[in-house]
């Protein structure tokens, strides 16, 4: 009970951290972002409505910490600023349009590396000394250095440009309607295939080593020798004695993962401009778009924490070790 | 890892009467093995969500014989390096690396065309002028490869230095001293852990107004310290309670020597496979973040390679000559540096290496009518 209230505690310090972070980082820049609209419109824009832009924004000329507690009051009510790139449209609509994209893009690429990945470790380790074993784990490491931005442009570039079996760019077809119906979500599902690709080749290696690993440490404990001394059968054994203490870490790990599906696949959306959070923060970026760069900062850290609360939470529920 | 066995297992196996594994190790042990208790009460932040196996299997010291020579950092370094050159995997890592190193130093030297030179055979597919092609402005896409290399590589092993340092650092002053110490260090180590690494690098160098490769090193270095530490504080810990450290303190040596010529000496394993992962990440992160644009994009690196062949489409008029060779050098980087870790890995636990089973022993599991002779 202790554990968790001291992970509690710590969990809200953190959030405090990303929140404070979120807020200096900015002020790093020179100038402000009603300055970086004015620059965008290119002296077209008369210069008197600098302070109206201001105004709007929110930048005031007040003391620091005047300017923290306005901040953090704007957080509690939800209210993240204008985006520059997308004005007057708030920073809360452009993340709420683009974030189930991610979501959906990610996290389903998440759970079918994990689960792919996972099982395949299994298998090898439990045939140690055969083929596989002696083959695929170099291989894997291999693959797993491999920067997955230019393995999305390899994909693209040979899948997409060259066979033209997948769309080049985009969530969706843009002469379909958007909604729930069965052109969008099958051209939807389309548009898809390609990063899902992406990120499924790129990161599976890492589950395969990891379970691997850790299979080869657990089968050598002496309840797997019992296991099999009772006369269970070989699959029995591989599944719920040796693979169930096995997966413990990379269960941990999945948790944390989860975490990232919100800020991981930025560069393969870039690659795709596959519309999500990632390919909204490199406009943000490329536009000195400063509130919406914060926003989804915010969003990312805030998701990055949950995961980890999550991982903890199970890793406590499932090890009783560590009680 | 909390999954590992709780027997003692010595770093160094004593098969010197196993002739045919190769890989193995021929260090002369002690005669009193090093026995390694497995950090029983320390279950909280340090192992339990670490995701690599290197991080607890690495958990023995080097034996016991330099207890009375010398226990340097680079008496144990010279450990390290015989026991890895002896290992296949690791050998190919450390031999592709330092290829690497050569061009990066020597290369640039030897060019026939300036990278930056513009000519007016523009998107030239490989040829005998041109072995990699050239890009949108008649630049050589070889010359620029092997210009950036150096780039690359010097700036990738520099910042993984210094996470190294700074991860260590902070790491072993907050095992060995525990208290109050220990609590703030370890509140600042986790708060940096959970924070996103690559969102904030992104963030950190879209607003610092210098761009440039010290830029991304700065932020890449602020972004990925915290996990090093960690698990370099979970290990001090254990070593704290340990015998050499007591006679080492009540022979009234001060804190400084003991942490850093008795303590690290013995986790020098740890300390590189943490480099080689950095480096590894750090030739990634910054690849991808001068792929962004945030780097300057007026030097030549493999990065921004891949920035100007985006940006002038190389992608919609095929020319795949401009983005591929920097991918499969960071990627023959990448994976050579993997190899490396995977070899210190193996290293540490013995059961981790891949060796095929021998022929006589696959033989003798098999019925009597199916067994072919081997010759042993």
């Amino acid at each position: 009970m202790r554990q968790l209230l001291r992970r509690i505690v710590f969990y809200i310090v953190a959030l405090w951290a990303s929140v404070t972070i979120n807020f200096i980082i900015p002020r790093l820049a020179p100038g402000n972002p009603a300055q970086a609209l004015m620059a965008r419109f290119q002296g077209k824009l008369n210069p008197d409505a600098l302070h109206a832009l201001e105004i709007q924004f929110g930048i005031t000329n007040e003391s620091l910490w005047t300017q923290y507690w306005d901040y953090i009051g704007n957080l509690l009510h939800g209210n993240l600023g204008l985006s520059i790139t997308y004005f007057p449209t708030s920073v809360a609509s452009v993340i709420a349009q683009d974030l189930p994209w991610t979501l959906v893009l990610v996290g389903v690429s998440v759970v079918i590396s994990f689960v792919l990945g996972t099982l395949i470790g299994m298998l090898i380790a439990w045939r140690r000394g055969s083929l596989a074993d002696s083959v695929l784990p170099p291989f894997m490491i291999l693959f797993s250095a491999v920067p997955y931005f230019w393995l999305a442009l390899i994909l693209l570039y040979v899948l997409g440009f060259k066979l033209n079996l997948f769309p080049l760019s985009g969530g969706y077809n843009t002469n379909v309607s958007p909604g729930l119906n069965g052109d969008f979500l099958a051209s939807a599902i389309g548009h898809a295939i390609l990063p899902a690709l992406t990120i499924v080749i790129s990161s599976i290696a890492g589950w395969m080593l990891g379970m691997r690993n850790t299979m080869i440490t657990t089968l050598t404990e002496d309840y797997v020798l019992m296991a099999q001394a009772k006369g269970l059968p070989e699959r029995e054994v591989m599944y719920a004695y040796a693979a169930r203490n096995a997966i413990l870490p990379n269960i941990t790990g999945f948790a944390l993962a989860l975490g990232f599906v919100v800020g991981g696949a930025l560069f393969t959306e870039m690659v795709f401009s596959y519309p999500g959070i990632g390919y909204a923060l490199l406009q943000a970026v490329q536009n000195s778009d400063y509130p919406l760069v914060q926003g989804i900062f915010l969003i990312i850290a805030i998701a990055v924490l949950a995961a980890n609360f999550l991982a903890d939470l199970v890793n406590t529920a499932l090890d009783p070790r560590t009680r | 890892m909390s999954t590992q066995s709780p027997s003692p297992q010595p770093l160094w196996s004593r098969d010197e009467q196993n002739p045919d594994r190769p890989g193995q190790s021929r260090v002369e042990v002690d005669d009193i093995a090093p026995q390694v208790v497995m950090p029983s009460g320390e279950k909280a932040l340090a192992d339990v969500d670490a995701p690599e196996a290197s991080g607890g299997a690495l958990a023995a010291p080097m034996p016991g014989a330099s207890s009375f020579a010398f226990a340097t950092v680079g008496g144990r370094l010279a450990d390290l390096w015989n026991t890895l050159t002896r290992n296949r995997k690791a050998a190919i890592g450390l031999l592709i690396v330092a290829l690497f190193v050569l061009v990066a130093i020597f290369g640039p030297i030897a060019l026939h065309h300036d990278p930056n030179a513009l000519s007016s055979d523009t998107l030239q597919p490989p040829s005998a002028a041109h072995w990699l092609g050239t890009t949108q402005t008649g630049q050589d896409v070889f010359s620029q490869v092997i210009y950036g290399t150096r780039a690359s590589v010097f700036w990738g092993f520099l910042t993984g230095v210094l996470v190294t340092v700074l991860s260590v650092i902070v790491g072993l002053t907050a095992g060995y001293f525990g208290g109050v110490v220990d609590e703030v260090l370890s509140l600042l180590t986790n708060v940096f852990l959970v924070l996103p690494g690559l969102p904030l690098a992104i963030v950190l160098a879209s607003f610092i107004p210098v761009r440039g490769p010290q830029t991304v090193a700065l932020v890449l270095l602020i972004t990925s310290w915290a996990w090093g530490a960690r698990v370099l504080r979970a290990q001090t810990l254990t070593m704290r309670q340990r015998d050499f450290v007591e006679a080492a303190r009540s022979n009234g040596e001060n804190a400084f020597r003991i942490i850093f010529f008795e303590i690290l000496p013995n986790e020098i394993a740890l300390v590189a496979a943490g480099f080689v992962g950095t480096v590894t990440y750090v030739i990634l992160a910054e690849a991808g973040l001068e792929f962004i644009g945030l780097g300057n994009v007026t030097t030549v690196s493999w990065g921004t390679m891949f920035y100007w062949s985006l940006n002038n489409d190389a992608l919609l008029l095929g020319a795949w000559w401009w983005f591929v060779p920097p991918g499969v050098c960071i990627a023959l980087l990448g994976a050579a540096l993997a190899l490396i870790n995977n070899g210190i890995d193996e290293i540490a636990n013995p059961k981790l290496r891949t060796e095929r089973k021998p022929k006589a022993l696959k033989e003798a599991g098999k019925a009597p009518q199916e067994r072919k002779a081997v010759a042993l």
